[in-house]
């Protein structure tokens, strides 16, 4: 049998069960929440991902990514709200959810004192994978994952970028409709992190599937076909990684001339554009520079020396709509606890 | 159902897995026992004499040491618990499709084929120590061991559910079985002890596995043995009845039931 037949036949049955399944969302969250004693983790959040989508979750640390994970994988309960997962109540059908999903966590969930195959098998097994299927799947994923010639070695002895591959294949090895990824390459050094991500998109095409994941990395969350900025517990944007950029204007565009003040002129007569000029040089916002550029050198009268443009990254678009960055986040947190260490009183019970 | 039928076989098969590939705890899991009968026997045989007629001190305690060994490595299994939440391979059991209850009958159920292992490897080794051993013996043995390790992993997995941390397991189970084991008429027949001991160790439902298994050693024994006296060295007096085989394997198999059931709504519980 082919591997499309057996996806076929996997996949009918959900498909005539679900009709929301059909292009439809596979994900719904309708007014999320999730309390921990009088800590508001997640704040009534609201999201729908589309079938064969790459949905990210962006924010920094203990903005609610995980707690949001946890409850799609019917791993916590919610507080308020509720959500639905391939079509199955996240609470009232937990055992449907998990059988239609993959889940790869933030920390290592491998046993690390079996050998890769034996960790598959046990996953095999556990979902119930046909005896038909099952050595050839483990077989073709841990070679798409490149660790075919390791698998019979013991997981302790993999590097933490093999573990995070292994654990990715193992998330797929019952054909799962959604894949989570909870901080996929946390971690990792940027070579690695690449590879893996090489390997997701590679699996989405292949497989149809998917695939939600959160990250606090900014070049992570440009590969997702749509992504939800959350901070402090709610979603604060959600859209197309471009659509967010160019929320802020667009790219940014400095150019040098002899005359800045007439090339100013000359701009915004034509295109309409409204800049500023500091000396010689021109700024402006514009959708596309990468196109608009040539298209004016083309035809420009004025004499051009530097030409340059810079992109608003997703930590731009974060800075505007939350007032902080993701990274400073952190760098604040760092100074909090630097300043409760050191205040007398703390520094008392420390000695 | 069938859900229940293949967590119980997962979660076995990894059980015996793990075990299989741990060579440290196949040794250990041998040697203390081992280690404990030299010691007792060797230390002991000289300044003890004949229990009853044609029992000597040390095959009274072997069959003590066998259900002592067994009982201690069974509580322990619910270590894998902790273990398994330690090193996060419990959320891959927790988010699979596998129901709760087929995974704490799974880890019952790897712990008492374990200790079904090392009781019939203490079986082989018996002879080396004097004590005689026939095929009636192990078979009549099997049954109960299995009754007595599937009950007392019940007991360390309850307690295993609820622990965070190796070392908090390991110091409380330490706390509850070295009085466990060592009032459990291991190494002294329970009946002829001071009264308060005597209340103790009947109470304490280790007393009835460890005695009978040694009704199964003991058997063969059974016609010379004063039955009838006050202080016979096996059967459990409670009341002035004393307990039959079937009737000690019944108690600690229905409170074996009890902490098992209790061990899965204690998981339930965790989501």
């Amino acid at each position: 049998m082919t591997k499309e037949a057996v996806n076929e036949q996997r996949s009918d049955p959900m498909r005539e069960k679900d009709a929301s399944r059909a292009g439809g969302p596979v994900i719904v969250a309708t007014r999320l929440a999730r309390n921990f004693g009088r800590t508001k983790a997640v704040k009534d959040v609201s999201f729908a991902v589309e079938e064969g989508e790459v949905f990210g979750f962006l924010g920094p640390n203990g903005a609610g990514k995980t707690t949001t994970i946890s409850m799609l994988c019917t791993l916590l309960k919610p507080s308020a709200g509720q959500a639905s997962v391939a079509g199955h109540d996240v609470v009232g059908r937990r055992a449907e959810v998990r059988r239609s999903i993959g889940l790869v966590f933030q920390d290592p969930t491998l046993d690390e004192y079996l050998t890769a195959i034996q960790n598959l098998r046990f996953h095999a097994y556990a979902y119930g994978v046909p005896r038909r299927t099952r050595d050839k799947r483990i077989r073709e994923l841990l070679t798409l994952m490149e660790l075919w010639d390791r698998r019979n070695s013991s997981v302790r002895e993999y590097s933490g970028g093999m573990k995070r591959r292994l654990e990715i294949a193992r998330g797929l090895l019952h054909h799962p409709h959604i894949l989570f990824l909870d901080e996929p390459t946390l971690g990792l050094d940027p070579q690695t992190r690449h590879r893996i991500w090489r390997y997701v998109l590679d699996l989405r095409r292949r497989e149809g599937l998917t695939i939600f994941l959160t990250t606090h990395y900014m070049d992570e969350a440009e590969n997702c076909d749509r992504i939800a900025i959350i901070d402090q517990g709610e979603i604060v944007a959600l859209d197309r990684p471009d659509v967010l950029k160019n929320s802020l204007g667009g790219d940014l565009v400095t150019l040098r001339t002899d005359n800045g003040a007439a090339a100013l002129e000359e701009i915004s007569n034509r295109y309409g554009l409204t800049g500023s000029v500091e000396d010689d040089t021109v700024s402006f916002s514009v959708p596309r520079a990468e196109e608009f550029l040539p298209e004016l050198m083309r035809t420009f009268p004025l004499r051009v020396l530097a030409a340059g443009v810079s992109r608003p990254t997703l930590d731009d678009v974060f800075l505007a709509l939350t007032g902080h960055s993701i990274r400073d986040d952190r760098a604040d947190n760092n100074e909090k606890l630097r300043r409760f260490v050191s205040t007398p009183g703390m520094k008392a019970q420390i000695h | 159902m069938s859900g229940t039928v293949r967590g119980i076989w997962v979660i076995a098969y990894r059980e015996l897995l793990r075990f299989a590939r741990e060579r440290t705890r196949i040794a250990s899991s041998l040697l203390m026992p081992i280690i404990f009968m030299i010691v007792f026997s060797e230390g002991l045989k000289r300044q003890i004499g004949a229990l009853a007629a044609g029992v000597d001190f040390v095959k009274f305690m072997y069959p003590g040491i066998v259900a002592m060994s067994v009982s201690i490595n069974a509580i322990f299994s619910g270590l894998s618990v902790v273990w398994d939440r330690e090193i996060g391979f419990l959320k891959e059991v927790l988010v699979s499709p596998l129901n709760r209850s087929g995974v704490v009958l799974g880890k019952a159920l790897g712990a008492a084929v374990i200790a079904l292992f090392q009781s019939l490897v203490m079986l082989a080794l018996a002879p080396f120590f004097g004590v005689p051993v026939t095929l009636e013996i192990v078979l009549k043995l099997i049954p109960i061991v299995f009754v007595l390790s599937l009950s007392l992993a019940g007991f360390g997995l309850l307690i295993g559910s609820r622990m965070r941390s190796q070392q908090s397991f390991q110091l409380l189970v330490q706390m509850v079985v070295f009085p466990l084991t060592f009032l459990a008429g291991v190494f002294f027949p329970v009946n002829n002890v001071p009264r308060w001991m005597e209340i103790v160790s009947k109470l304490n439902p280790l007393t009835y596995g460890v005695d009978a298994i040694r009704r199964i050693f003991l058997a063969g024994e059974v016609p010379r043995l004063p039955l009838g006296s006050s202080h016979p060295i096996i059967g459990v007096i409670v009341f002035g009845h004393t307990t039959t085989t079937l009737e000690d394997v019944a108690l600690v198999g229905v409170l074996g039931a009890a902490l098992l059931i209790g061990a899965i709504f204690s998981f339930n519980r965790q989501v």
